[in-house]
């Protein structure tokens, strides 16, 4: 560290500026989520009262935790919210592997077609899902599968019809492409010569050293699909599999209790916040690195 | 440099691990070993491939296909092979001209208010035997030059209107988000106590849900007490009218706008951030010590080094923008009069709201051409300048 210079008057000034330009800025990115917090707390008239001036930020008045019990009564919360870890998880955990097993053949084995493949899969890239979501809904509905029940056709209303169409992310493979291509080949060659496997230099050789591109394919998935809202509204007519997202549908139904709604907003809203908050610098670095390669 | 200094420990001691398959080697030798290595890069690229081939690339052949039928679920007809009448039937446009009707002394008729009288457009478009290629067709926007009103009329207003807003959106919000996202990493990447707090706020709405941000933000535009009504209230004492922003035709699709600016912004602060730390130190001070004031060092120095970084961000915004869909959904429902439709929001709803599938992959087909055109566009740009 260079030893701190004194600021000259001047400079003094600059900084007090900055500084209130910055809080300026801190609270528009805030206060949104400000009076959701707030509002939760507060009874329906009063909330929608407070919205005509600032009280609308601050905890006054009739404070209580009570539209978070009313809201917990509306709706099996909890359902969603195991739905929505479930479905959130597996989708990880079954993308990194598929995809980085995908990325390490593609950067390193040497097949027939691989070009090929690849280059499709990057064009795939481009094809956004709303445009492909209702084939889609076509094929999940006629899709097999063995559960406790014995085998059934169709998909719908199930959570492996919100995990499985989502594992495998182009996105992803060129992610983990990109950053296996930048190793230095000579790990891959010196295992080789060792008489390692393909397969015992993926996880013993790749995956050790790969830590950072696991952790930012695994964030941004994760806020995908934790948000995801389109495809479980279409998939999921029984609130047995319904995420999150999907769930706020029982708060505007009937009479909107706007307490409730912000109770819920905000059961919904504070996991991920602190998530992001306690792991707020590998969150950053993580969408930083997807830029520097481009 | 870290993450070099760490693969070569790696390195080292990936030399001395020994392992069983090592007698392999010995006598299969070369070929062996080939095949090996073209059954497990086969083995494992399979998964992701089998599953982009199943929930991807055969949806999208779906989509492409339906586009050219008359496809509806649960339709009683077998679906027919229609050719590109849903491309037309979207898309066609023609312009239309009529002058004043002229009374018994062939002056123009003049209503009450001066204004001119025209005949009704309706006699040409609904089955006149006179003009074939009108028929069907419906007005989207009209002028008058002189004594002659000339109509633009098109085969399907409301997507028209939806592709034209969609446009809008794109072209406001790409240099907006991306010039602000710009200036919020500047103001970070600053030498300042608690700086990494700041950081933290302005990326937080990244984080949050758009269905919750769009549910919050119907609470700052409404149009009785909405928040921003109020704050607008305080800040003019009271002088400020309010207004229904998400009402009002016209600002409507500016208060998306700036919602979503306000929820994406901080992703893409992120990546310029992480562009400005890649720009060497040693540059700003070689360029300050040739006298060069901070405007020239950002000039000279910062913009050059950042070229990368914006022709990345500026593509992901440009995705993220023209697929402009749960915000409309969840706010406006494409009102007031259409004035925020978009080409998602119309491809959702016609194909999986009104069950007209194949109209909604038409939609969706053309969304996906013109993606593919703005990026072919972009990769030729970038390509030609880092030669």
């Amino acid at each position: 560290m260079i030893a701190q210079r004194v600021k000259t008057p001047m400079e003094r000034w600059v900084t007090v500026g900055h500084y209130t330009l910055l809080v300026a800025l801190a609270f528009v990115f805030i206060f949104p989520i400000v009076f959701m917090l707030m509002s939760s707390l507060k009874p329906s008239e009063q909330l929608l009262r407070d919205t005509s001036s600032l009280n609308a930020f601050l905890p006054i008045g009739d404070i209580s935790l009570n539209n978070y019990y009313a809201a917990f009564e509306r709706a099996p919360i909890w359902q969603f919210i195991f739905n929505s870890i479930f479905v959130t998880t597996s989708t990880v955990v079954l993308g990194l592997v598929i995809n980085s097993m995908a990325a390490f053949s593609f950067a390193f084995l040497r097949w027939k077609g691989k070009n090929a493949v690849l280059s499709v899969i990057i064009a795939s890239f481009i094809i956004p899902f709303e445009a492909i979501a209702i084939p889609l809904l076509l094929i999940v509905n006629t899709l097999p599968w063995i559960g406790p029940e014995g085998l059934k056709i169709s998909w719908l209303n199930s959570l492996h019809v919100q995990i499985i169409p989502f594992i495998v992310s182009s996105f992803q493979i060129f992610l983990f492409y990109q950053f296996f291509k930048d190793l230095p080949f000579e790990l891959i060659e010196a295992a080789r010569i060792d008489g390692a496997s393909s397969w015992q230099i993926y996880y013993r050789v790749i995956v050790p050293v790969s830590g950072p591109v696991f952790a930012t394919a695994a964030i941004l998935r994760f806020l995908d699909m934790w948000n995801q809202y389109l495809w479980p509204l279409m998939v999921t007519q029984s609130e047995v599999y319904r995420p999150v997202m999907v769930g706020l549908q029982y708060f505007f139904q009937l009479n909107v209790v706007w307490g409730e709604v912000m109770a819920y907003l905000s059961i919904i809203t504070i996991p991920v916040l602190i998530l992001y908050l306690s792991l707020q610098r590998a969150f950053i670095t993580s969408i930083a690195t997807t830029g520097i390669k481009g | 440099m870290q993450r070099l200094c760490l693969i070569k420990q790696e390195f080292v001691a990936m030399s001395s691990i020994r392992t069983d398959s090592a007698a392999a080697l010995g006598k299969g030798g070369r070929l062996n070993t080939e095949h090996a290595e073209t059954l497990a890069g086969w083995l494992m690229a399979t998964p992701a491939i089998v599953l982009i081939l199943v929930f991807l690339i055969i949806p999208f052949i779906m989509a492409f296909v339906f586009s050219f039928t008359n496809q509806r679920l649960f339709s009683p007809n077998t679906p027919e092979f229609v050719g590109t009448r849903n491309f037309t039937d979207l898309m066609t446009l023609r312009t239309f001209s009529l002058e004043p009707e002229l009374d018994a002394n062939g002056q123009p008729v003049v209503d009450e208010e001066g204004n001119y009288v025209y005949p009704r457009l309706r006699e040409y478009t609904r089955k006149n035997p006179k003009y074939p290629e009108l028929n069907g067709l419906q007005e989207w926007f009209s002028w008058t030059i002189g004594t002659t009103r000339t109509f633009m009329l098109s085969s399907d207003v409301v997507f028209m209107k939806a592709l034209f807003n969609t446009i809008f959106f794109v072209i406001v919000i790409v240099p907006g988000q991306g010039g602000m996202a710009l200036i919020l990493a500047l103001l970070i990447n600053q030498k300042l106590r608690g700086i990494n707090i700041f950081r933290t706020i302005y990326f937080m709405p990244v984080v949050v849900s758009m269905v919750v941000v769009s549910i919050l933000w119907r609470f700052i535009y409404d149009g009785q007490n909405g928040l921003l009504n109020t704050l607008l209230g305080i800040v003019s004492f009271g002088g400020f009218k309010p207004v229904d922003w998400l009402g009002t035709t016209s600002t409507a699709m500016p208060a998306l706008m700036v919602m979503s600016a306000w929820q994406g912004v901080g992703f893409h602060m992120v990546i310029w951030l992480a562009g400005l730390q890649n720009i060497p130190e040693s540059l700003y001070e070689a360029a300050s010590l040739d006298g060069a004031n901070r405007l020239q060092q950002f000039r000279f120095v910062t913009w050059p080094g950042l070229r990368n970084t914006m022709v990345f961000v500026l593509v992901i915004i440009t995705m993220q923008a023209f697929g402009l869909f749960t915000q409309v959904n969840v706010m406006t429902r494409g009102g007031p009069l259409d004035s925020t439709q978009s080409i998602m929001l119309q491809a959702v709803q016609r194909g999986y709201e009104k069950l007209d599938i194949s109209g909604g992959s038409t939609i969706s087909i053309v969304f996906f051409v013109m993606v593919l055109a703005i990026s072919l566009v972009q990769r030729y740009l970038t390509r030609e300048k880092d030669a």
